[in-house]
């Protein structure tokens, strides 16, 4: 606090050159190291998804072999999953706004927040150079099953060390915030003034607190398997390969829900803001976001129905899994019921928002089809469950991140990006999304197997309208982040507040000064979302 | 720069503690989770395998941490009253029960080493199934407990150094706080370990 400048210039003023970056302490900066790391990752792991949809666009083998196929789609889901989505939206946004939502001027411990940062980028780096040695990046699916991720000769160790690394990164994120929330509240904002952004991160937080452990353990028992060979999860050993999918489940369940509840968050902002109504239920999706943490532990055993799991424990989580829909059903009832008799602005930010009550519909309901035990037989492993994943994963975290993005794009660049351009861009990556995504559901009601890369020859025309589709989508984001990319550079000013909200981060100037508030915040006595 | 000491909060340096000693207690959950899953399949290998270690040996090392528990407590309540050097002292006195055990533990590994019983090696390789997953758990749980004491008593040095430099002192002691909790966490997996490995009836 010794210079007074902090309070009147930006945060990018305050430090010039590559090491005021990489060093900061400053949650703002270090979201935007993040914004730029996990981009360009989506990128990465984008590529590879058009690659793969190339390569099915004709049954049998046209860009590249089976093993290599194989490897491009593991390398697409780790790249997704641990470099994208489960970092992106807490890393990027949490960071650069829990703390001015909540009126404080950074993160309980800025110091674990960068070595998060340094964490996610070595994690990164090991996860890439796996396609550099040895029999090149790991062929066994994101999920590293046992024992075929035990006996494979890709790069499976690397591979699965770098996820052990990203998984402390997470975790240190989730630290962070909750003690952020915990104690360093405005005085004044009790817990249930708190905007829904920060209690989705809240719940969040816990899952990454609680379950990356799991997998972090069970992981270094892979390496261990691979170094020692001792038959923890191989049969002939005496080891128990559904006990590796247990484990793996274990964490990656609650991943999922650390994927959706910041998406929520998300929404929760975006839906009252450009309704200019207060939010429907404001507790109800409070309790929902920490019912759906909670709930989530215990839903694991949905992925494993056709392992050989005894009838009775199927059940129990089939039942679960249906109860787990029930909080997030009430969430997007709340947001529909925020729309009614609003003043509703269709600026880019709300596209978003709204293709996610739709899309994340689909991919919640279609998850419901996979967790009715019956149809799950039909279709476990096959292109439905791609499809579903999908629809949440990208139609709701993804869509969700980029409405995120535009809406929070003045605030953090003090520029206005082009909305004609924006709304073009999401028309494409809407049309392209839906084409290529609702297409598996068919593929795979039709019993089109997931993971391969060949296929009988009645599955081509469908494949092919899902090809089409992921390259109106990478059209799409092109046109998305070039978009961004000049207006930051040459858009016009942006005022404090251009979409009229009402949470703190609108009182603050645009781009923030280093301390992030210039004046006093002001609370209202009628809760987190007083529009009047 | 912000947080630097300013707006400096104990409470919330505590509860980062805590929620990473959860952490902690998870990773070891996993490894107990399969531990319990493969005992219920072999039990009798089991209780075999366990006989192989040396119940005096576990014992001892129970109480060296036990103790070693208390003397970092005992620390806390110094500084707290003020003595600095009795809290100095306390510190020294925990870091060398965390060799002593280390030491046990050296002793103990390098005998079934000696003796081939380690993954991989003659003796290990004739064992059954249900045996193998015995050793092999032994040593998986009880090195990475052994790394977090030697972990635990790295923290434990720089608190030492810290309060010989001032920076911990009665109205500023958080730092050997969170290394007490820390240690407690160390000992308090070694008290699931020891019965889990050497006391199978």
């Amino acid at each position: 606090m010794s210079n007074e400048n902090n309070n009147t210039i930006s945060f990018y003023e305050t430090g010039k050159g590559i090491f005021s970056w990489i060093f900061t302490l400053d949650h703002k900066r270090i979201a935007l190291l993040y914004l730029y790391s996990v981009a360009t990752f989506f990128l990465v792991g984008a590529t590879l998804g058009i690659l793969m949809r190339l390569e099915l666009l004709s049954p049998g083998s046209d860009l590249m072999h089976a093993k290599t196929y194989n490897q491009i789609f593991t390398l697409h889901g780790v790249i997704m999953i641990f470099l994208f989505i489960i970092p992106s939206i807490p890393a990027v946004f949490g960071n650069f706004f829990l703390p001015i939502m909540i009126g404080t001027d950074d993160v309980a411990f800025p110091k674990l927040n960068l070595l998060s940062w340094w964490l996610y980028i070595i994690g990164a780096m090991f996860a890439l150079s796996t396609l550099l040695f040895g029999d090149g990046p790991a062929d066994t699916g994101w999920t590293f099953y046992a024992p075929y991720s035990v006996k494979t000769g890709t790069n499976v160790s690397m591979a699965v060390l770098a996820a052990f690394i990203l998984g402390f990164s997470s975790i240190l994120t989730g630290l962070n915030f909750i003690v952020t929330i915990h104690r360093l509240r405005l005085p004044g904002m009790g817990w249930f003034q708190m905007p829904l952004f920060p209690w989705a991160l809240y719940a969040t937080s816990w899952i990454q607190v609680l379950a990356t452990p799991i997998i972090g353990i069970t992981l270094l028992m892979i390496i261990a398997e691979r170094v020692i060979g001792i038959g923890l999860f191989d049969p002939a050993l005496g080891g128990d390969p559904i006990l590796y999918q247990h484990l793996f489940w274990i964490y990656s369940h609650p991943a999922v829900y650390i994927m959706a509840l910041p998406a929520m968050g998300i929404v929760s902002e975006l839906i009252p803001t450009f309704s200019h109504r207060t939010i429907f239920g404001y507790k109800a999706i409070a309790y929902s976001s920490m019912a759906i943490a909670f709930i989530g532990y215990f839903v694991w055993g949905h992925h494993m129905f056709t392992s050989g799991m005894s009838g009775d424990a199927r059940v129990i989580f089939s039942v679960l899994t249906f109860l787990v829909a029930v909080p997030s059903a009430i969430k997007v009832f709340n947001w529909v019921a925020t729309l009614y008799k609003g003043s509703i602005e269709l600026k880019t930010p709300m596209l978003y928002a709204l293709a996610f009550i739709f899309q994340f519909l689909i991919g919640g309901l279609t998850g419901l089809v996979n967790g009715a035990l019956a149809t799950d037989i039909h279709l476990h492993d096959t292109y439905f469950v791609v499809g579903h994943f999908h629809y949440v994963m990208f139609g709701g975290t993804g869509f969700a991140f980029i409405g995120a993005l535009h809406y929070w794009f003045p605030k953090i660049y003090g520029k206005m990006y082009n909305e004609k351009i924006a709304k073009t861009g999401f028309t494409f990556l809407f049309t392209g999304f839906n084409i290529l995504y609702f297409t598996m559901l068919i593929l795979g009601i039709k019993g089109m197997p997931r993971r391969y890369y060949d296929y009988l020859p009645e599955f081509q025309p469908l494949h092919v309208i899902a090809t089409v589709g992921s390259w109106i989508l990478f059209t799409g984001l092109i046109i998305i982040i070039v978009n961004l990319i000049r207006s930051k550079r040459k858009g016009p000013a942006a005022p404090r507040n251009p979409w009229g909200g009402v949470t703190l981060e609108w009182q603050v100037p645009s781009p923030p000064p280093l301390q992030n508030f210039d004046k006093k915040p002001i609370l209202s006595k009628k809760g987190p979302y007083d529009f009047k | 720069m912000v947080n630097s000491g300013h707006n400096r909060d104990d409470q919330a340096s505590k509860l980062g503690m805590w929620l990473f000693l959860f952490t902690e207690l998870l990773l070891f959950g996993g490894l107990f989770l399969v531990y319990s899953v493969y005992r219920y399949m072999n039990q009798e290998a089991f209780l075999q395998a366990s006989l192989h270690l040396n119940i005096a040996m576990g014992t001892v090392n129970t109480a060296v941490l036990l103790t070693s528990s208390l003397t970092v407590a005992m620390s806390v309540s110094a500084m707290q009253k003020g003595n600095i050097k009795v809290s100095i002292n306390l510190l020294i006195l925990t870091l060398l029960f965390a060799c002593t055990f280390l030491v046990i533990k050296y002793f103990e590994w390098s005998a079934k080493i000696g003796h081939g019983l380690f993954p991989g090696m003659e003796h290990y390789n004739m064992l059954e199934p249900g045996e193998k997953l015995f050793f092999f758990l032994y040593y998986f749980m009880t090195g990475l407990h052994g790394l977090h004491v030697i972990i635990g008593g790295i923290f434990i040095g720089i608190v030492i150094r810290k309060i010989k430099t001032g920076k911990v002192r009665p109205d500023r002691y958080i730092l050997l706080e969170n290394a007490g909790l820390y240690w407690h966490l160390v000992d308090i997996i070694w008290i699931f370990l020891f019965p889990l490995f050497y006391l199978i009836h």
